[in-house]
């Protein structure tokens, strides 16, 4: 009768690449070209300034509750960069950056965040889902979406998003036990910060990693550096790879630290120390990446300093964009239209009742309303070539499709 | 034409959709080799496989947000909740997700996918398997609610739940599964969802039901025509959302005169909507109160008194008549 150890065949790795002093480990480094290097600073950097803008336009009263992503650069874009535009994007509520750069326009965002459901809509031709509140339970969905995916015997993959806390939730685990059980090509990245609202990751879970839950469910896990850019995109860029070859999902835990506030209705200072966050922010991932990047002699400050002015005359024309669109949709009302494929009688009868009681408003003229709509087309136009850099024509074009779509369905 | 149970009907209408396209997925708890715990799914695995029809893990929340995620990339899936019982741990993903795709992702997504539950009591089961729960799906907006009365109907039904593009959450009478046969035909054929029907037709007042209260009431019509000489109306719901008023607030302008029958606890069921809309669109032709049979308030006793609490067929003439005194 024995009693033996039990040979698991998985161990949990650390992977970490590039230190904070910005000194790399050369076995480790992936293998990643220049350009994409720029890109994915370009957007941590665009990240970084596009949360703080949001953060006081509500702090003006612009918008609403938000969750800013403020430490979380890193864990994100690192991932995403991993993805084809083919591939499926399965967002939490903390994923501003990854939207992004998986084509999301920023405009929109504001828009949701400021309470206009039309913000939510998603372009044909992006393959992202709207972000979920509900915490963990999207896990789910890009599980189903993997099967979907073998199913049809197609070359995607999906990535999903969560939290420290969502792993605590049930649905977390029915989502890794489908995923492994039917080897979807899933890879789920735990956006390991610390804290869910006020509650520290230990009092999440006893284990030691999170990275390890992937263990009890037959499938690989590691947990990496998140403040480490290089780390995080070469963990991704394996199981993605291990995903794409038909080898079923990955668990990937990025260890990282939200370095604001939960949402803009939180307030940190009840429950954690502002030592801790100092200490973090030696950790930042954007300030890591800019020494490396400035050590392969990819990037100078003064070429920092001109990217940062650049994503600022770009958030600027956004914002204003923003400001324009939200006047166009004041007053502007469907509440309706998305219930069912097709309405029934009395929602039909509810709505008349709805459109019945609208004030008055007085019709604009035919030529009016083309004119404007040529000239938001113009405005759009360029907006979209100043989110872009030139040297990314190729994104650019990817992208101008569906806003095309987008426009048409208004 | 074939006599079929309802588990037959709805076998074969599964049979049919996985056949013509096949998109159409199953999946749930024992739904593959064993054929389901109601043999509903009986001999689909041997017909299209295991990709198409997957014995999952036990996890309603997970079976459920998995379709959605099945759904939302192009499939179709029909899948099980065990008991309706047990198909609360699925709430949350119908009511947050798969209820609000279509609005949320502005038309770019939605979730073609069936949730089938056998739901109800009056088969002497185990606690929690002898619920009526259908008020909170169809109190969710951007879900179907769906309960067939007859082998026949459920087939149709079904088929057009599978075809229709939004979810939709079909509620199985467990007590009609096998309780008795009727013609079904071969060939297609489908029944639209948000479409009542009158199943019988009368001048003195109008019976309204669905489900496996189907049959207490038609029952009840029968003899209260023999016994009584009244002629009812009956009308069978088939969709309780998007629910169909047109045939029941029409027969009220004839009849003056109604009574409806449910299973599920009186307080905020379905019949209280139906009231409403009777209220809103028959008032000036109501001639006596309308009446409610259906279940109490009441946490389902189990089985040994689970018949005191069901509507039967001598509750609803007892209110019939009470309502024609009136
Ligand atoms: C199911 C559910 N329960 C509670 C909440 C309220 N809530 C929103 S975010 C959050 C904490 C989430 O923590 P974590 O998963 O670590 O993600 P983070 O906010 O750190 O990105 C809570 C409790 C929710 N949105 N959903
Ligand atoms: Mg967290």
């Amino acid at each position: 009768m024995p009693r033996e150890k039990i040979d698991l065949e998985q161990d949990i790795e650390y992977l970490s690449i590039l230190n904070e002093k910005g000194e790399i480990d050369e076995d480790l480094e992936p293998d990643m070209k220049d350009d994409l290097l720029l890109d994915l600073h370009r957007a941590m950097l665009f990240g970084r300034r596009f949360d703080e803008r949001m953060l006081n336009l509500q702090r003006g009263g612009k918008m609403g509750t938000f969750a800013p992503i403020k430490g979380q650069e890193a864990a994100q874009l690192g991932a995403v960069a991993c993805l084809e535009d083919k591939d499926w994007l399965v967002p939490s509520f903390r994923e501003t950056a990854a939207e992004i750069w998986r084509g999301k326009r920023p405009k929109n965002i504001l828009l949701a965040y400021a309470g206009f459901s039309e913000g939510g809509v998603i372009p044909k031709g992006i393959n992202n889902l709207p972000a979920a509140i509900p915490v963990g339970t999207q896990t789910l969905h890009a599980a189903g979406i993997g099967y979907g995916i073998k199913f049809k015997g197609k070359k995607q993959v999906v990535m999903t998003f969560f939290g420290d806390g969502a792993t605590s939730e049930g649905d977390f685990h029915e989502a890794l036990n489908f995923a492994g059980v039917f080897n979807t090509p899933t890879i789920f990245v735990c956006q390991n910060n610390h804290w869910a609202i006020s509650i520290n990751r230990s009092r999440q879970s006893k284990s030691k990693t999170l990275a390890q839950k992937a263990i009890a469910y037959g499938i690989p896990g590691i947990q990496v550096d998140g403040n480490d850019v290089l780390a995080v995109y070469a963990a991704a860029k394996e199981a993605v790879e291990r995903a794409r070859n038909g080898e079923g999902p990955t668990f990937i835990e990025c260890v990282t630290y939200r370095m604001s506030v939960h949402t803009t209705a939180d307030d940190p200072k009840r429950y954690r120390s502002d030592e801790e966050v100092e200490k973090w922010e030696k950790r930042d991932p954007i300030s890591r990446f800019q020494k490396y990047l400035k050590r392969k002699d990819l990037l100078s400050d003064e070429e920092i300093k001109e990217i940062e002015s650049e994503i600022k005359d770009e958030i600027k024309k956004i914002v204003k964009g923003w400001e324009k669109k939200k006047k166009e949709l004041e007053g502007r009302v469907e509440m309706f239209e998305g219930t069912f494929a097709e309405l029934p009688a009395y929602l039909v009868e509810q709505k008349e009742e709805f459109e019945s009681e609208l004030p008055e408003k007085p019709e604009k003229p035919e030529d009016a309303k083309k004119q404007e709509a040529a000239e938001e087309d113009e405005e759009e136009a360029a907006e979209e070539a100043g989110e872009e850099g030139d040297d990314e024509d190729e994104k650019a074009e990817a992208e101008e499709e569906p806003e095309a779509d987008e426009e048409s369905e208004e | 034409m074939a006599k079929l149970t309802m588990v037959q009907a709805i076998n074969l209408a599964l049979h049919q959709e996985m056949e013509k396209d096949e998109d159409v997925v199953v999946l749930g708890e024992d739904v593959g080799i064993d054929g389901g715990v109601f043999r509903v799914t009986d001999g689909l695995i041997d017909k299209f496989g295991e990709e198409r029809v997957m014995d999952t893990p036990l996890a309603e929340s997970g079976i459920t947000g998995f379709s959605i995620g099945m759904a939302i990339y192009g499939l179709k899936p029909v899948c099980e909740m065990q008991f309706s019982g047990f198909g609360y741990m699925a709430m949350h993903q119908l009511e947050a997700h798969a209820a609000r795709m279509r609005a949320r992702s502005g038309g770019r997504f939605h979730v073609p996918m069936v949730i089938r539950m056998p739901y109800g009591g009056g088969v002497k089961a185990l606690e929690h398997h002898s619920e009526s729960r259908e008020a909170y799906w169809a109190h969710t907006p951007g879900l179907k609610m769906v309960i067939p009365s007859t082998p026949r109907n459920a087939r149709a039904l079904l088929v057009s739940a599978i075809r229709d593009p939004d979810p939709v959450v079909f509620y199985e009478p467990k007590s009609s599964y096998r309780a008795f046969r009727e013609e079904v035909p071969e060939g297609e054929e489908t029944i639209p969802i948000g479409q009542s029907e009158i199943v019988r037709e009368g001048e003195d007042l109008t019976l309204i039901s669905y489900g496996a209260m189907m049959r207490p009431t038609l029952e009840a019509a029968e003899i209260l025509e023999e016994e009584d000489g009244v002629q009812c109306e009956v009308i069978d719901l088939m969709t309780i959302s998007p629910i169909d008023d047109s045939k029941f607030t029409e027969s009220a302008k004839k009849t003056g005169r109604v009574v409806l029958v449910h299973e599920a606890p009186r307080s905020f069921g379905p019949g209280a909507e139906i009231i409403a809309r009777l209220v809103e669109k028959s008032f000036l032709y109501l001639e006596a109160p309308i009446r409610r049979v259906t279940g109490y308030d009441v946490v389902i006793p189990l089985f040994q008194r689970e018949f005191d609490y069901l509507p039967s067929a001598e509750r609803i003439m007892r209110a019939a008549r009470e309502t024609l005194d009136f």
